[in-house]
């Protein structure tokens, strides 16, 4: 079965593509992207002027929490609201219940992620036995089950020592090791960043040396290792300083920063909403402006959303009490057109790198590219579509979102994965010729 | 219920529902409960220390955390206006069941209180309180945070005994990290035109201090040099073992209040102290009890500071008009 994508803008960076060109489909794979593409045989989808045909877009640091929290996600609605913010793969973080620390667990994830048929699902094992920080988890068997990197994301990989075994051991297979840095002694009983907005509302702060030590420690060690390292959720410019030295001498560190960062900053503690509680904290202005700078000159690689469904009745308590962390599947896409790339911080060229390109090269997985023979993931993207974020309507399970109600320019058109249209937006202009085309999830 | 009986002035009322904390609240409005304390002092000097103003009225005191002095000083100002008053405390509360605080409250305002006097030990609790809620809330202490009552009736007690506080240099000396009647005083007294000189070891200052529109200090002497008032806060006991101070008594040595730096002050300037005090700790004896103290007045003070603060939330409009 042949799909023709015909008149939509291509952007593929990896083939250096940014323009009008069709893009054509053949089973679960592209098979080529150009001009006037003879529609022979195949089913054809007339893109609407003005939107953008992408690489598949890859979240690279999700939480789906299943197994063990199912009534907060379940990698059924975590990849249905993966595919909805035009992503079509996640990698998702192994905090489950239990940890996924051994085969079974990444097999169980792996399963339910085929029976769901929405986003592709990439396991991330833990570093230690059940994230405890004290023994190797079993990391060749977890990446003979499909583990695709380690980390103990959620908790920092407290003692330098298993972090360089970590990264050693991991590296023999290619895997990076990431790594959620955080000094916990400074970080104590912290709840949002310390800087002003904290300290006159009476949080406990979070400094950003917390993580900036961290980061230097990580780039120091996988200096030593010779091995990948990727910081999750960077959030203060100590840390980027740190990842930039690191970088130019040689060092094989990535990074990632989450949409929220890049967004919001402590300011918005003011009123006490637990929507704006995650770790790492919303930093102050001086560091989300050093972020958008690190994402415009390359020192940062990747945007990821950090998804983090938390249940309603979790949040409706005290600040202090809440638990860390957002959804961010479905408003990512809105929140970086609106506020970076139509504000002239990034091309939408970087903003398809940061996305998609550098995900796929970091987590060594298939796609990032639209070069014929890679996998048929490609998300339409509407630039100029307003998009006005409702927490109600989200279809992950969990609504903790800060984003409620806020109306942004340029959002998702649809989702195709492995060739199958998996979401189409019915808000999209000129989404209705595309809806009759939806394969039922399956 | 006459005017004569409850002499407040005029028609000047408070914007918001609830005193959730002094930020936000305006120089007028801060002055209003001043003004309205004044009448309420009045109260308290007659043979029948009773009116009738919150008749009918239901106040819940949600004390979360334990604090007798705060507690007892609403109840008292809730009984001089006679409101209907029922006081629920840690102990017997369902928090201890496990119980969110969101369903307490939800199943306190199902009984219809008018107004809830919430302390607790988490920054933020009245607003959630607030939000979720009815019924009018007054924030006697949340975590970290604000503690306004306090902060208001330290500003009457200043007033008092200076007529003013525009002007005056007010030294405020001890656990501010941890202090939320620091961080009400600040924006209190800088709202009403003081400058606040604060003092505490370097471990105990709260993250930037510099933009709390006050001037930081190490040195206690630099902060009581010259000062109309000063204003002395608890070392938590519970807190000398942390990594704050190696112990009390140096604690007393580099930071404590003694006869001589008490001296520095204006030779007229009075002393304060929101309570308990840890004596020879934070204070030397000779200094909360001699005579520039007026730490016991700040205690009578609060009650008709409290008063006014109740009133003016559910009372006053419709008490004035009817
Ligand atoms: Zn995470």
């Amino acid at each position: 079965m042949k799909l023709l994508l015909k008149g939509g803008h291509v952007v593929d960076p990896v083939r250096g593509l940014n323009g009008p060109a069709d893009v054509l489909v053949e089973g679960e794979r592209i098979a080529r992207v150009g001009t006037s593409i003879p529609g022979d045989g195949a089913s054809i989808v007339e893109v609407p002027a003005g939107w953008l045909v992408v690489p598949g877009l890859i979240d690279m640091h999700v939480h789906l929490r299943e197994p063990g929290q199912e009534h907060k996600e379940t990698v059924a609605t975590g990849t249905a609201a993966a595919v909805a913010g035009g992503f079509t793969a996640v990698a998702c973080m192994p905090n489950t219940e239990p940890v996924n620390d051994h085969a079974a667990v990444t097999e169980l994830i792996l399963r339910r992620a085929a029976e769901a048929g929405q986003a592709r699902v990439y396991p991330i094992g833990a570093v230690s036995r059940g994230s405890k920080g004290e023994q190797l988890a079993d990391i060749a068997e977890l990446k003979r089950a499909g583990c695709v990197a380690i980390s103990d994301d959620g908790r920092p990989v407290a003692t330098a020592l298993l972090m360089r075994r970590a990264l050693e051991y991991a590296g023999m297979f290619g895997m990076p090791v990431i790594d959620h840095c955080e000094d916990s002694s400074l970080k104590a009983d912290g709840v949002a960043h310390e800087g002003y907005h904290a300290s006159r509302l009476g949080l406990r702060g979070i400094p950003a040396a917390a993580e900036a030590l961290m980061v230097e420690r990580d780039v120091t060690l996988a200096d030593v290792a010779g091995a990948p390292v990727h910081i999750a959720h960077m959030s203060v410019r100590g840390s980027l300083r740190a990842v930039r030295a690191g970088k130019e001498r040689g060092v094989r560190v990535t990074c990632e920063v989450t949409p929220h960062h890049l967004v919001l900053t402590d300011e918005a503690l003011e009123g006490y909403d637990t929507n704006v509680k995650m770790n790492p904290p919303l930093r102050d202005l001086a560091d989300r402006d050093a972020l958008i700078e690190g994402l415009a000159d390359g020192s940062i690689d990747a945007i990821a959303t950090d998804h983090a469904p938390h249940h309603y009745d979790e949040k409706l308590v005290e600040f202090d009490r809440a638990p860390f962390g957002i959804v961010g599947l479905e408003t990512a896409v809105a929140l970086v057109f609106d506020r970076l790339v139509h504000a002239g911080r990034i091309t939408v060229n970087r903003m398809i790198e940061l996305m998609s390109v550098n995900p796929a090269r970091i987590l060594n997985v298939p796609g990032g590219t639209l070069a014929g023979g890679a996998p048929a993931d490609i998300t339409l993207l509407a630039p100029d579509m307003p998009t006005t974020i409702s927490a109600a309507a989200l279809r992950s399970k969990s609504k903790n979102t800060p984003f409620d109600g806020w109306t942004l320019r340029g959002g998702v058109a649809a989702t195709i994965v492995g060739g199958r249209l998996v979401y189409v937006n019915p808000g999209a202009p000129g989404a209705a010729n595309l809806e009759g085309r939806r394969v039922a999830a399956g | 219920m006459t005017a004569e009986a409850l002499p407040v002035a005029g028609t000047r009322s408070l914007r918001g529902r609830h005193l959730l904390g002094i930020q936000g609240l305006t120089q007028e409005e801060i002055l209003l409960i001043l003004d309205t304390a004044d009448a309420m002092k009045e109260i308290a000097s007659r043979p029948i220390k009773k009116v009738p103003t919150l008749r009918g009225r239901t106040v819940v005191n949600l004390f979360f955390e334990p604090s007798t002095r705060t507690r007892t000083s609403f109840e008292v100002a809730e009984k001089r206006l006679s409101a209907d008053t029922l006081s629920i405390a840690t102990a017997v509360s369902s928090v201890v069941k496990g119980e969110t605080l969101v369903d307490t409250v939800l199943n306190l305002e199902a009984m219809s209180p008018d107004i809830i006097v919430m302390r607790h030990s988490s920054s933020g609790a009245a607003h959630l309180v607030a939000r979720i809620g009815r019924s009018h809330v007054v924030n006697a202490g949340d975590g970290l945070h604000e503690h306004p009552t306090q902060a208001l009736l330290d500003a009457f007690t200043i007033r008092e005994h200076k007529g003013t506080i525009a002007g005056l240099k007010v030294a405020i000396v001890g656990d501010l990290f941890h202090s939320r009647v620091f961080r009400s005083n600040a924006i209190l007294l800088d709202t009403l035109g003081a400058e606040v000189h604060v003092c505490a070891p370097a471990t105990l200052l709260p993250p930037a201090i510099g933009r709390f529109g006050v001037r930081a200090t190490t040195r206690i002497e630099e902060a009581v040099d010259g000062a109309d008032v000063v204003m002395m806060l608890r070392i938590q006991q519970e807190r000398m073992h942390g990594h704050f101070f190696p112990n009390t008594r140096e604690y007393f040595e580099e930071f404590g209040l003694t006869p001589e730096r008490a001296k520095l002050a204006k030779a007229d300037a009075i002393i304060m102290h929101p309570g308990p005090m840890n004596r020879g700790v934070e204070i030397a004896s000779e200094v909360a009890d001699g005579p520039y103290s007026v730490i016991l007045e700040q205690v009578a003070n609060g009650v008709a500071v409290r008063m006014a603060v109740l009133y003016l939330l559910a009372g006053g409009g419709e008490e004035q008009a009817a």
